[in-house]
């Protein structure tokens, strides 16, 4: 049973990616495309400034795919295989689910364990690192930038695991909605510490040290020397749209993956349940069916 | 589909809810294997050639799937 499950995971997943593909093809890479452009005309600003200046001029590093790979098979590649790895991962916590959160829905269990995947993945940390499209985020940064929005995944998905635990050991007591408002709440205190200790991504030394304190990296208007902007800011439609279509792309992909995985799942589970149930055990083990 | 029994334990047995439990040393390989490839791809699709990286100073993949990174979240150069 666990080999179909699990197939069936990766197969969800996989589909999920392509719809989220989709969607990012058609919404996504226009804003990631203004980023770029923005990116591009910021750097020929600060050549130009850094050559009246007498200072090196930075080349770029050497473009080793086309932005239309990156924007049109790269993207795909990218999101499918992230599909399937969520697919993957996502039916064995589902395997795990069984029987140990409750009486649940076979199809309403697929969407709570995506739920959970969507926020302790991507959603809960968004909240403190949010996504950033091309041209934000510094180089020398990198090393920090990724530890920090890890730290940030890893914290959400225990707490999430952390909370399903206190609201199955408080459901006796408390009755089973007020137990889970009680784990919710734990897991919202817990995250919220965790935000609170990390730091903002402008706080980083490095950035500091080269840009003065500021919350994010979000680039600032770029200034000659006498003071006067010879290029803007990073554009803030930009980044708010490239920060929408982030979130409609993976709950998009976590929605697809729970509606696509459930009813499988339930094909499979069926028969193995109705059988633990006309011989009246209410627990069976994976190996025997 | 017509032919399904009826339990005594949930007597609208259309949709069964789960009591079954899936014995995870028993379905270790699977389950191993799976967690391993996700964890993979997460890895290599999100985080390699950045802050980390197996392939020393490479940048394929990380150029591959650099729009599918940043949308997904990740933090990028």
């Amino acid at each position: 049973m666990e080999k179909r499950i699990i197939t069936r995971g990766l197969l969800a997943g996989a589909l999920a990616g392509l719809v989220a593909f989709c969607f990012a093809r058609i919404f996504a890479e226009p804003v990631i495309g203004k980023a770029i452009a923005y990116e591009s005309g910021r750097d020929a600003a600060q050549a130009a400034l850094n050559q009246a200046a007498g200072l090196p001029v930075d080349s770029g590093g050497p473009d080793i795919f086309s932005r239309t790979v990156q924007s049109n098979i790269g993207i795909g590649v990218g999101l499918i295989g992230f599909g399937a790895a969520m697919g993957a991962m996502y039916a064995v916590v589902y395997l795990l689910c069984l029987g140990r959160v409750g009486r649940i829905q076979p199809k309403v269990l697929a969407l709570l364990v995506a739920g959970a995947g969507l926020a302790g993945i991507y959603l809960v940390p968004y909240l403190k690192y949010p996504a950033n499209p091309p041209a934000i985020g510094h180089p020398e940064t990198i090393k920090p930038r990724a530890a920090l929005y890890l730290t940030m995944v890893v914290c959400s998905l225990a707490f999430i695991l952390a909370a399903t635990w206190l609201g199955r050991r408080l459901a006796p007591r408390f009755g089973n909605w007020n137990a889970s408002l009680l784990a919710a709440l734990g897991f919202a205190v817990a995250i919220g510490i965790v935000m609170a200790i990390l730091p903002s991504l402008g706080e980083l030394s490095a950035n500091v040290h080269l840009y003065g304190h500021h919350a994010t990296e979000t680039p600032l208007p770029l200034a000659d020397p006498k003071g006067n902007i010879v290029y803007p800011g990073f554009p803030a439609d930009v980044l708010f749209s490239f920060r929408f279509y982030s979130i409609c792309n993976q709950v998009i992909l976590w929605g697809t993956l729970a509606l696509a995985f459930g009813p499988m799942a339930e094909r499979v589970l069926r028969p193995v349940m109705e059988r633990a149930e006309t011989t009246g055990g209410a627990g069976v083990t994976a190996a025997t069916v | 589909m017509s032919t399904m029994p009826v339990s005594p334990v949930s007597p609208a047995s259309t949709s069964v809810p789960t009591p079954l439990v899936v014995s995870a040393a028993k379905a270790r390989l699977w389950m191993g294997g799976a967690l391993l490839f996700g964890l993979l791809a997460y890895y290599f699709i999100g985080v390699d050639q950045g802050a980390v990286s197996v392939f020393g100073g490479d940048m394929h993949i990380h150029e591959f799937v650099h729009d599918s990174r940043h949308l997904l979240g990740f933090p990028c150069h």
